[in-house]
This record gives structure tokens, C-alpha cells and sequence, in this order.
């Protein structure tokens, strides 16, 4: 191999391993882009991850809407979790407080996370929250059990193919995820 | 490497290869190494085929018979793991590099040590992903595609798993570079891109595949690893991650993936047909775009392997469009295959018989995967054994199946000696109807509804099921013949004394056959003059 074409071959596998390494990081890239992709488009039902401010809106009474409440225990954590009210009929643009209830069936103090999500996905971004307990972690002491509100409103804009929104709640025992920390 | 140049000039004397078994471990020559890899390909589609056979034995009659339900699970995954990155991959990366510096009137490939490194490092990866069986918690059980929360349960496995993942993309990814610089930098003059035969050009594009999306594969289980070691919520949900983002980076990776795993088997196919045709293989170039817009295609398509994730329809239609849109140039390289032979003066050597086959039992699995295209309809078909007939018949009949063709197209080449026509023909026949018996079967199980990876099932599926096991045994014991075929071929074969040419006229089509069978150790160190331009 004549020594021009040795180098112009070591220039070519630089670029491409360059290539290769942007590609690396263009799976890291796409973590960041899934989440804007969800947030524009309510993509995989994910809502809202912080409180809104609550804004008066017309309240629709022309339209009702059934929302329910599903909750569950991921992996079998050791809580009882449910929703004080099962299903409830609702207008758009009016705020309503439902609560749910959880306790610690352990007797060690425990540090709880419960993560949201709404069907159909695409209604995700009509449903706000001014008030949950997902926002933040929740501690529990042995035995200890909390009655939590949520505080929402319906957006009036939610479009008429709409009937029913189902708003699902999954605790996740985090007690060692937050001792790692 | 300026130094090592510089040696190089010095020592340009014809040699050949080192004496003794170091020969194999050191080789920088592209003809041992593509050897090596095609061994090493072989060896591991007799491991995954085993894997397969406990799977069928197990699937034999409904209930648990042979493994418990765990181990049945990692052997789907194992299964599929070895004989992708293990068998078939490795096996084409051997063709490319055996066949593509020939093809091009070179005299090795571009990067002679990196191209043993990525040999060796492939055994290691594989080695580490075989350990895994023999750890406490067994081996991945997730399912190839190893999708969270599910993966993360594997027990002490899955760094060894993931790092044998990150061994396997850094090795083909090394394996990419190298045939890509080979094909740029090393051509003969006159050895214009449109005159390079088409197993040139799809590895050239295979290549492109590889250095594009490896790298997010090794991103994705990175990502696993960290949620699981350091703490990190890519796809945790307790954390604010999503595992459906899992599937969105994999199959990023995996649909161009098993682009990787049939462009080669195309550009093999239209190099063995216009052979045995005795015509130009039809629509060269439209043959060369078609493979193009494959790959580009195979870019923003992913989605349809998660049609039932909970998409906006806006989402399902765009990859449900964009999905059926590849049936228009994999459409143009079958009719392409057709046209070859129409007319043709054709005969049925056993490497054409695998080709034929090919072409006719790669269609079936075509027709399935646009049926799958279909949004609606795939909700039905998802995590059925339709998707299982489906893609095992774009692999086994199709990719297996050329590569097999490829054996016995180049074994007289390689080796100097003609292989067993009689059974050649054999094999081919036994391989052609069980492999129909294994997987045509498995269509009418995922239709009506059995679900993939499960060890028992209910017992209407018992009568299909039991006739697909029947195949498989049948389709696994004929592959011995393969194995004895190949072992008796380099040994002498029939005595019969091979040709350069080999096949009729085949020089006219690709310079391998103007060189000596077994060509020297060291080819095209003058490049040649007359470029063979009949496939065009």
C-alpha cells in the first residue's frame, strides 16, 4: 500500500469514527427531544410535572365529562393506595378536588413516588393540575397513612371527541433510590 | 502509523502466510480474516441453531416438558442474540472481506490491523455473552430487544450482557470503517462506484448502516446500566423516565439493523443470479438506488415495531405510510431477480437453487411484513408467532439461505476443490421443504392468537405447533450436511480440478473469477487492467 493512500485512509476512518461517536451521542440527544415530543404532543399520556396556576376559564356546563381514578402499586410495593372517589362526572373549566389515600404497610419509614398518567394520551395536555401529590416524593413513617388531595380543571378546549379521561396514578417505593442519593 | 508505512515499502516482497496455528491470531490478511469470520459465523448458527431446538423441543406439545419457563425465556433471547450479532453478521462481514477487495481489483483491505482487532474482538464479545449462561440468575431473558423494566430484573447477567453488546457494536462498527475505506480508497483504476458489483455496493451501504446506528444501540443499554448501577431514570419511571423511550432508541437501532442483515443477502443474490442465468443482472443501477432508499427508509420506519404503544394517530399513520413505502424498492429488486432470469439460459447449480429459493420464500416474508404495515391489523398480529413466521422467513430462508448459496458459490474459489454437487442439492432440498414445514405453520399460530416467548401455550395450538418442531428438527439435522459439505470441500472435495472461472463465463461478470482458484495469498498487488463490466 503506497503511503498516500495509507493516509488518505486513516483520515477517512477518523471522520468516520467521528461519525460514529456523534451517533453515540445522538442516543443521549434523543432523551432530551422524547421529552419535548411529549410535551408538545401529549404523547404516552405524561401531564404536567409541576403545579399551574389557577386560571378562571368559562365553565362548559353544555358538556359532561366522566373522569376516573385507577391506582396501582408498582412491583408490589408494601402500600395500600386508592382513590376516595372512584369516577365523577365533571364540565370543562371547572376545578374539582378529589382524594386519594396511601399508606405504609411497612414498619420502617418509607419514601414514596407516584408518577401519572392520563388516557387517551392526546387529552393529557387539557388536563391541569394546580394541586398533587406526584409532584414531589412522598415520606412516610411506619405505618403512617396520608389522605392527599388533587386539585384539577379540564381545559374548555378539550375537543368534543372526548368523553371519558382516565387519570392513573402508579406509586413506586423509592426508599432506596433515595438512600443512593 | 507513518512508521509502520514506511516498514511496509521495505518489505514488499511476495510472502505468504506465518507458519503454525499463531498464523490465525496474528493475521493482518483480509483472505484469513474473512476465513475466520465465516468459521466463526458457522460455528455460532450451529450454537443458536441448538438454542433453537431446545425452544421447538420444548414447544413440541403443550405443558412443560424439557426447561423451565425461565430458561426457555433465555434461550429465545440467546437465540436470537447469537444468531444475529453472532452467525449472520459475522458471516457477511466474512464474505465482505474474503470477496470485496478482489471484487475491486485491490490488494487488502484498507485497515489490515484494525480488521483482525474487530475479528478478535467480536470472539470476545461473544465469549462474554455465552458466560452469561452459566451465571447465578441465568443468562438475559428480556427478549432480544431487551426492553425495560423487564431487563433490569436480570440477575449478576446484565453488565456482562451489556458490555458483550458495547464489545459486539465497537467490533462491527470497526468492521464498517475498514469496508467502507476499502471500497473509497483501494478501487483499481477504472474501478468506477457504477461499475462495482452489487454485493460491493450493498456492503457499501450496510457499512453506512452500521457506523449510524450501532452507536445508539450502545447508547440505549448504557442507558440501562446506569438506571440500574449509578441511579439514573432514563426509562425508570419512579425517576421521571420513560421505558417507552427505551423502544423508541432501540428500534432506532433495530430497524436498520435488519436492514444490516438483508442488503448484504441482496447484493449476494444479484451476483450468484445473472450467473447461472448466463445475462446481465437486469436494472443495474436502479438496483443500486433501490438498495439506497432501503437504507434511507429504514431510518424513519421504527415506530412500526410499536404500532401498540399508545401513539397519537397521527404517529401510526406517518410509520404506517412510510412503512408500505419500502415494498416499492424492495419491489424493484425482486421483479429485478425475475427479469434476470427471464429468458435466461438458465441451470440449476446448487448455489442457484438456494438463490431461486430465496427470491420466492423472501417474498412470502415481504407480503407478511406489509401486512404487519398495516396500524389496525398489526394490533392484532403484535407478539404473535405471526411476527415470528414473519421475520424468521425474511431470515432463515432469505439470509440464511444466500449465505449457504454463497458457501457453495465460493467454496471452489476459496478452496481450489469442487464441492459434492449431489449433495449440495441434497441439503438444498431437505433445507427448502422443512424450513416451509418449521415457519409456514407458525403464520396460522399467530393468527389465531399465540402469543411469542412463552414456554406452554393452549392446547389448540398443539397440532401447528408440533408440525413446526417437526420441520425444525428436520431443518436443523440437514444443516449437518452443510457442515460435512464444507469440512469435505476444503479437504479435496471430488478431485474434480476447478477453473479460474469456476462457473461458465463468470469471469465476464466479477474479477474474482479471472484470479487462480485458491487465489494467492496476496492478490491484485498490480491492479488489474481489464475491468469485467457484464453485470452492469
Amino acid at each position: 500500500m503506497s503511503r498516500s493512500v495509507s493516509q488518505k485512509n486513516t483520515r477517512l476512518a477518523r471522520k468516520l469514527v467521528m461519525i460514529a461517536l456523534l451517533m453515540f451521542g445522538f442516543g443521549y440527544a434523543l432523551v432530551p427531544l422524547y421529552d419535548v415530543l411529549c410535551n408538545l404532543t401529549g404523547l404516552n399520556g405524561k401531564t404536567d410535572s409541576a403545579a399551574v396556576n389557577e386560571v378562571i376559564y368559562p365553565v362548559d356546563k353544555s358538556r359532561e365529562i366522566t373522569v376516573e381514578f385507577v391506582t396501582s402499586l408498582n412491583n408490589s410495593a408494601p402500600m395500600e393506595f386508592r382513590a376516595e372517589t372512584k369516577k365523577m362526572k365533571i364540565h370543562p373549566g371547572e376545578y374539582y378536588t378529589v382524594n386519594f389515600y396511601a399508606e405504609n404497610r411497612t414498619d420502617k419509614s418509607m419514601v414514596s413516588q407516584a408518577i401519572p398518567s392520563i388516557s387517551p394520551g392526546v387529552a393529557a395536555e387539557y388536563f391541569r393540575k394546580t394541586e398533587c401529590f406526584c409532584f414531589t416524593e412522598q415520606k412516610f413513617k411506619a405505618r403512617e397513612g396520608k389522605t392527599m388531595p388533587v386539585r384539577f380543571v379540564v381545559h374548555p378546549d378539550l375537543p368534543k371527541q372526548y368523553k371519558t379521561i382516565t387519570l392513573a396514578y402508579t406509586f413506586f417505593d423509592n426508599t432506596e433510590r433515595s438512600v443512593k442519593k | 502509523m507513518s512508521a509502520i508505512v514506511v516498514e511496509h515499502e521495505h518489505d514488499h516482497h511476495e510472502h505468504g502466510p506465518a507458519k503454525g496455528l499463531l498464523r490465525w491470531v496474528i493475521t493482518t490478511n483480509h483472505k484469513d480474516i474473512g476465513t475466520l469470520y465465516l468459521v466463526f459465523g458457522l460455528a455460532m448458527f450451529f450454537v443458536g441453531g441448538a438454542m433453537a431446538l431446545i425452544i421447538r423441543a420444548e414447544l413440541f406439545e403443550p405443558g412443560l416438558q424439557f426447561v423451565n419457563p425461565q430458561f426457555f425465556n433465555s434461550m429465545t433471547t440467546m437465540h436470537a442474540l447469537v444468531m444475529v450479532f453472532g452467525a449472520v453478521m459475522p458471516a457477511f462481514v466474512g464474505l465482505a472481506n474474503w470477496m470485496i477487495p478482489i471484487m475491486i481489483g485491490g490488494p487488502d483491505m484498507a485497515l489490515p490491523r484494525m480488521n483482525n482487532m474487530s475479528f478478535w474482538m467480536l470472539v470476545a464479545g461473544i465469549l462474554l455473552l455465552a458466560s452469561t449462561l452459566f451465571m447465578e440468575g441465568g443468562s438475559p431473558a428480556a427478549g432480544w430487544t431487551m426492553y425495560p423494566p423487564l431487563m433490569l430484573q436480570t440477575g449478576t447477567a446484565l453488565p456482562f450482557a451489556i458490555f458483550a453488546v458495547h464489545l459486539l457494536g465497537i467490533s462491527s462498527i470497526m468492521g464498517a470503517i475498514n469496508i467502507i475505506a476499502t471500497i473509497f480508497n483501494m478501487r483499481a483504476p477504472g474501478m468506477t462506484l457504477m461499475k462495482m458489483p452489487l454485493f460491493v455496493w450493498t456492503w457499501l451501504i450496510t457499512a453506512f448502516l452500521l457506523i449510524a446506528v450501532m452507536p445508539s444501540l450502545a447508547g440505549a443499554v448504557t442507558m440501562l446500566l446506569t438506571d440500574k448501577f449509578f441511579n439514573t431514570s432514563f426509562f425508570d419511571a419512579a425517576g421521571g423516565g420513560d421505558p417507552v423511550l427505551y423502544q423508541h432508541i432501540f428500534w432506532f437501532f433495530g430497524h436498520p439493523e435488519v436492514y444490516i442483515m438483508i442488503l448484504p443477502t441482496f447484493g449476494v443474490a444479484s451476483t450468484i443470479i445473472p450467473v447461472f442465468a448466463r445475462k446481465p443482472l437486469f436494472g443495474y443501477s436502479s438496483m443500486v438506488y433501490a438498495t439506497a432508499s432501503i437504507a434511507f427508509l429504514s431510518f424513519i420506519v421504527w415506530a412500526h415495531h410499536m404500532f401498540t404503544v399508545g401513539m397519537p394517530i397521527a404517529g401510526e399513520l406517518f410509520f404506517m405510510y412510510a412503512t408500505m413505502i419500502i415494498a416499492v424498492p424492495t419491489g424493484v429488486k425482486v421483479f429485478n431477480w425475475t427479469a434476470t432470469m427471464w429468458k435466461g439460459a438458465l441451470t440449476f447449480e446448487t448455489p442457484m437453487l438456494f438463490s431461486i429459493a430465496f427470491v420466492v420464500l423472501f417474498t412470502i416474508g415481504g407480503f407478511t411484513g406489509l401486512m404487519m404495515s398495516i396500524a389496525p391489523s398489526d394490533f392484532q398480529y403484535h407478539d404473535t408467532y405471526f411476527i415470528v413466521a414473519h421475520f424468521h422467513y425474511t431470515l432463515v430462508p432469505a439470509s440464511v439461505f444466500i449465505l449457504m448459496a454463497a458457501g457453495y458459490f465460493w467454496l471452489p474459489k476459496w478452496t481450489g476443490h469442487m464441492y459434492n454437487e449431489r449433495i449440495g442439492r441434497l441439503h438444498f432440498w431437505l433445507s427448502a421443504v422443512s424450513v416451509n414445514i418449521l415457519f409456514f405453520p407458525q403464520h396460522f399460530l399467530g393468527l389465531a392468537g399465540m402469543p411469542r416467548r412463552i414456554p406452554d401455550y393452549a392446547v389448540q395450538f398443539a397440532d401447528w405447533n408440533m408440525i413446526s418442531s417437526i420441520g425444525g428438527f428436520i431443518f436443523g439435522a440437514s444443516q449437518l450436511l452443510f457442515l460435512y459439505i464444507v469440512i469435505d470441500t476444503i479437504k479435496g472435495g471430488t478431485g474434480e480440478k476447478v477453473t479460474n472461472e469456476v462457473w461458465e463465463d463468470a469471469a465476464k461478470h466479477s474479477l474474482e473469477w479471472t484470479l487462480s482458484s485458491p487465489p494467492p495469498y496476496h492478490s491484485f498487488t498490480t491492479p488489474p487492467t481489464v475491468i469485467p463490466t457484464e453485470h452492469i
